[in-house]
Parts: structure tokens; sequence; C-alpha cells
């Protein structure tokens, strides 16, 4: 197997790791103020995952990087233009509705990539995809079910579920977008190629969204730019603004 | 406390003579330290009252997830964003099981969200205070949740079986959470000169409104006097602070922060502190909705119940549907 260049690992590490650091700050937003009592705690475990998985990425990309960094340097101190996050999860939390259709759609991708990855050539990423694939399993059951409840609930629940997608739809392309590095990864045999996973996607959610009586809009346009690090949405600064602003503030302060 | 100024029948604790022969049973029961369980005949006041402490403290747990909530996504480190929202989900399951044990007596957890909506129940009057630099998130964990489990560990042994029953659970976490919000408060202390100002700003802030979270003395109160009568209040308001100040004064020594207190002193006669009684204008101006951030606290609770609606009704509607389809196929 062809080996694998560092910088090249390294902007893997940094896609999974933003992912789960960016989705688990925008679910974390909720905390406090669901719906119920019971989403408010569901919630809440969501982002805790997520920022797990966040310190074991971003802790193995600053191995991988080399430069003597820690899981929180690379967190709290990079901008914008050096997130690698899919567009998606850094989209605005907006209705209940719309947090957990786009809680569904990554975790329905998250899924089936973890999957893969279990059986990764790199010893380090098959291990945190074994913790993280459990939670996410969990994760992808949970959301269903709630797409499910709302999709096929009331008028109005159905209408807004539907405007979720709808609105979300265009953001799901860039997931299958893939470019050099992930067919280097692939080669080298420690990722997928993201554009393998198309199909095992569109199954698991096909199923789904049925079930939840929600039509998928039959557009295959797509946002892209975030998992590349071209361009972001306005979103991402404001998010950064929250996140790294003690750190920014009051730099080298042990917390 | 998480439950302050609660009132009882007002009416004082009836001698033996004075009660029926349930009422003598049960009080029987109270005083051998028998438990009363939800099915088990209890005077209707004991119930009232219950329900009024239980649901006052559920309350106070959610209406508390909002001034740690503050600063989730502002957390310095992952590992102290993922202790916070812990801790913060934690409060949300305290009030789940708070509301369950309430449950028990006859309300429903709707009921009480819509007197807490109305403003006809209240919350702790900690909660209206703002959480404004990072080691408010210390304080709070160190003083609210250490003056919390000052209260609620007497209360592990209180008589209602489901209220026990809540609490031996919830102690076992606040006790976590205040050694986090201890750690933290030990990092700032230790730390920069501008996050040594954060502490000592926050210990300033947070010292007079902890005190007032145990309620003013109560030692005349008939009130207070039937919630021990029935064992379901331990100890007096003012012995529950002094314990609080003696515990709290040498850590506060321990992390180099002065508290804001200039008629504090050690007394060696009565073994305690002397320390000034907070500002209980204040409190009841707080009480009656005057606190900081009182109207905050409480749009933000409307605010996600009535945005929450839709979503309450439409997973309601598919579980009726479910259910439905389940019984026309069988
Ligand atoms: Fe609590
Ligand atoms: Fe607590």
């Amino acid at each position: 197997m062809a080996e694998v260049d560092k910088t090249q690992l390294a902007q893997f590490l940094l896609r999974m790791g933003d992912n789960t650091l960016i989705l688990g700050h925008r679910v974390s937003e909720w905390c406090g103020h669901s719906p119920v009592l019971e989403e408010d705690i569901a919630l809440a475990n969501t982002a805790l995952d997520l920022l797990g998985q966040t310190s074991l990425w971003l802790g193995y990309a600053a191995e991988v990087r080399g430069t003597g960094e820690t899981a929180d340097d690379v967190a709290f101190l990079r901008d914008a233009w050096d997130f690698r996050n899919l567009l998606l999860v850094e989209l605005p939390n907006g209705d209940f509705g719309r947090t957990m259709m786009r809680q569904f759609l990554f975790d329905a991708f998250h899924s089936v990539l973890l999957g893969r990855l279990l059986q990764s050539s790199d010893q380090t990423v098959r291990e945190i995809a074994e913790k993280a694939s459990k939670e996410v399993a969990y994760h992808v059951e949970r959301s269903a079910d709630t797409v499910v409840g709302l999709g096929d609930g009331t008028e109005e629940s159905h209408a807004r579920m539907q405007a979720a997608l709808d609105y979300l739809w265009p953001y799901v392309g860039e997931m299958f977008a893939s470019d050099e590095t992930d067919r280097a990864l692939a080669a080298a045999g420690v990722a997928p190629d993201p554009a393998n996973l198309r199909d095992d996607f569109d199954a698991l959610i096909g199923k789904v969204l049925a079930e939840a009586t929600l039509h998928i809009p039959d557009s295959d346009f797509a946002h892209k730019g975030g998992r590349t690090g071209a361009m972001h949405t306005e979103h991402l600064g404001h998010i950064l603004c929250q996140m790294q602003w003690l750190q920014r503030v009051y730099p080298n302060a042990n917390w | 406390m998480y439950a302050q100024m609660i009132k009882s029948t007002g009416e004082g604790v009836k001698s033996r003579d004075e009660m029926s022969p349930e009422e003598a049973a049960f009080q029987e029961k109270v005083d051998a330290d028998i438990k009363i369980e939800p099915r088990d005949w209890m005077p209707e006041g004991y119930r009232k009252t219950l329900i009024r402490q239980i649901g006052q403290h559920a309350h106070s747990e959610i209406v508390g997830q909002l001034p740690e909530g503050n600063w989730i996504t502002r957390a310095p480190t992952l590992e102290r964003k993922m202790i916070l929202l812990a801790k913060v989900q934690d409060e949300a399951g305290h009030g789940l099981y708070l509301y369950s044990a309430a449950e028990t007596l006859g309300v429903t957890r709707d009921e009480l969200t819509e007197a807490l909506l109305t403003g006809k129940m209240k919350y702790s009057s900690i909660f209206n205070y703002p959480t404004l630099n990072w080691a408010d998130i210390g304080a709070v964990g160190w003083l609210v949740d250490g003056a919390a489990i000052m209260n609620q560990v007497p209360l592990q042994r209180t008589s209602y079986g489901p209220y026990s029953r809540a609490m031996i659970r919830i102690c076992k976490e606040e006790s976590f959470h205040q050694r986090q919000g201890y750690d933290i408060m030990m990092k700032m202390a230790q730390g920069t000169p501008e996050q040594k100002k954060m502490a000592q700003d926050a210990l300033n802030r947070y010292w007079y409104p902890s005190l007032m979270m145990f309620g003013p003395s109560d030692a005349e109160s008939v009130h207070s006097a039937q919630s021990m009568a029935w064992k379901i209040k331990v100890n007096t308001n003012d012995e529950l602070r002094q314990k609080f100040v003696d515990q709290t004064v040498p850590q506060a020594e321990y992390l180099g922060l002065t508290v804001p207190d200039e008629n504090l002193k050690w007394n060696e006669e009565k073994g305690g502190h002397d320390f000034s009684e907070p500002d209980w204008t204040e409190f009841f101006d707080v009480l009656k909705g005057n606190g900081p951030c009182n109207t905050d606290r409480l749009n933000a609770r409307v605010k996600a119940w009535e945005d929450g609606e839709w979503v309450r009704d439409g997973l309601l509607a598919h579980a009726e549907k479910k259910a439905a389809r389940k019984v026309a196929a069988e």
C-alpha cells in the first residue's frame, strides 16, 4: 500500500475533528433551551460525544503535524480558512426541526464513514473510529427516530421538516466530493474515498425519509468549500468569535 | 436554598390531641423515620407543601441551566467545555428526577411548568444573577452547588420516599460539581493577574447571593416548624448558612481570595465565624422579579416552551398514529 503523506493525513484528521468540533458547538447551543427536558439531555449527550471525538481527532492531527501543538491549540488558535469541516455543520441551528434534520444527515454520513474507518490501515484512526462508531450508531438511531416522528407528526411538524430538508439538501453533496487528498488516503488504505460512501448513505436516508413521509429534493446541486477550506459560510467566523475568544484575549493562560 | 420561603399550612404544628387518628399515625411513622410512600395516607398540607418545595427545587435546576449554559460556547478548552456541558446536563437530569418525584404527589410536569412560566411558582433567587466572566463558572460550582449540598445532604433523610431517593442521586453529582467549580477557581487564582482578577470579581459578586440562598432567618417561622415536624426540612436557615460560611472561608483563604465582608472573623466562643448578613431588601426584590436577570431567565424558559410546542405536538401525533396503525394491523 502507498505510504501516506503527513500533510494529507493531517488534512484528513482536521476534516474529521473540525466536523465534530463545529457540530458539537452548534448542538451545545441548545443546552437549556430545548422543547422538552429529555431532548435537552439527549442533545447535550450528542454534543459531549462529538466534543470527545474532537479531542481524539485533533489530538492526533496535532501529533501528525509535529509542531508541538495540543488539540486545544488546534481547536482554539486557527483562523476560519484553516478549518476543514463540512459547510453543513456550521449552518445555524434554525428551529429544532432543522437542527435534527442536520443531525440526521450528518449522523448518516458519519456512521457510514466510521464503519469504513474500522478497517483503516492506520492504527490510531482505527482506534478512534472504534470508539466513535459506537456513539454515532446511537446518534443516528436517535436522530432518525426524531426525523420520522416529526415528519410523520402533525401538518405543521411535517411542513417544518420538509422545509428543513429543502434548506439543508444543497449541503449534502459536499460530503462526497472527493479530492486528491482523499484519493491518496484511499490508496494508502487510511480512509475510504468519500465518493464511494454515497450509495450506503442514500440507502440509509432514503429509508428513513420515506418513513418520515418527506420528499428528497430532486436537485444534486452542492455548495462546496468547507472540507477544502476554499470558502466557508459567513457563519463560521461567528462561531470562532465565541469559541476562541478567551484563548485569544488571554493568550498563554492556563485554564 | 433551591427551595426558598416555602409556606406550609401556616397553622403551626398540631399537638397530638388535635390530630385525627390518621394524622397521629402518620406523624408516628415520620418520627420513627419510616418513609412515606406515594400510596400512603398523608395530610393534605404535607402533600401540598411538598409539591411546592419539590416543584421549586425542580424549577431551580432547570432555570439554573441558563447562567452556566451562558458559557458553554465560550469555555476556554475542550476539556472545560465538556465538563461544563456535562454539568449543565446533570442539572437537567436533576430537574427530571425532581419533577418525577413531584408527579407521585398527583401533579403533572406540565402543570408545574405552567406554574413556573406564569410566575405562580418560583425558583431559587441565585439564578437571577448573571455570569459575567469565566471564573463565575468556577464560583457557581464552588459556592452555589456548595450551598445546595449543605441543604440537600440532610434532605437525603427526608420523610417522603421519592424525594429522599432523588436527593441521594442528586447529592452525588452535586459534590462533583462543587469540586469541579473549585478546580476552576484554583486555576484562575493561581493564573495570570487577569485570571486572578476574574476570580476575585466572581467571589465579590457571588458571595452575598450565595448566603441568600438559605433564605432569611426562619427560627420563628410557623411554616418551618411544621416542615421540620414533617421532616421535609431538617435544619434552620441560619444553621445551614453558618455551616456554609465556616466551610467556605478557609477554602477562599486557600485560594488567596478575599471574602468581601469586613466583619468576617473567627469567633472562638461560638466556634464559628461572625459574618455580615446579606442585604435582605435585595433578596426580596429578587423574589419579586427585580433581580438583574429575572426577566431574561423567565423569557428564555417561555421561549423554549413556546418554540417547542410544535415539536411536542408532532411527536405526540406520530406516537398516536403509530399506535393506531398497530391496532389496525392486529
Ligand atoms: Fe443540581
Ligand atoms: Fe449542580
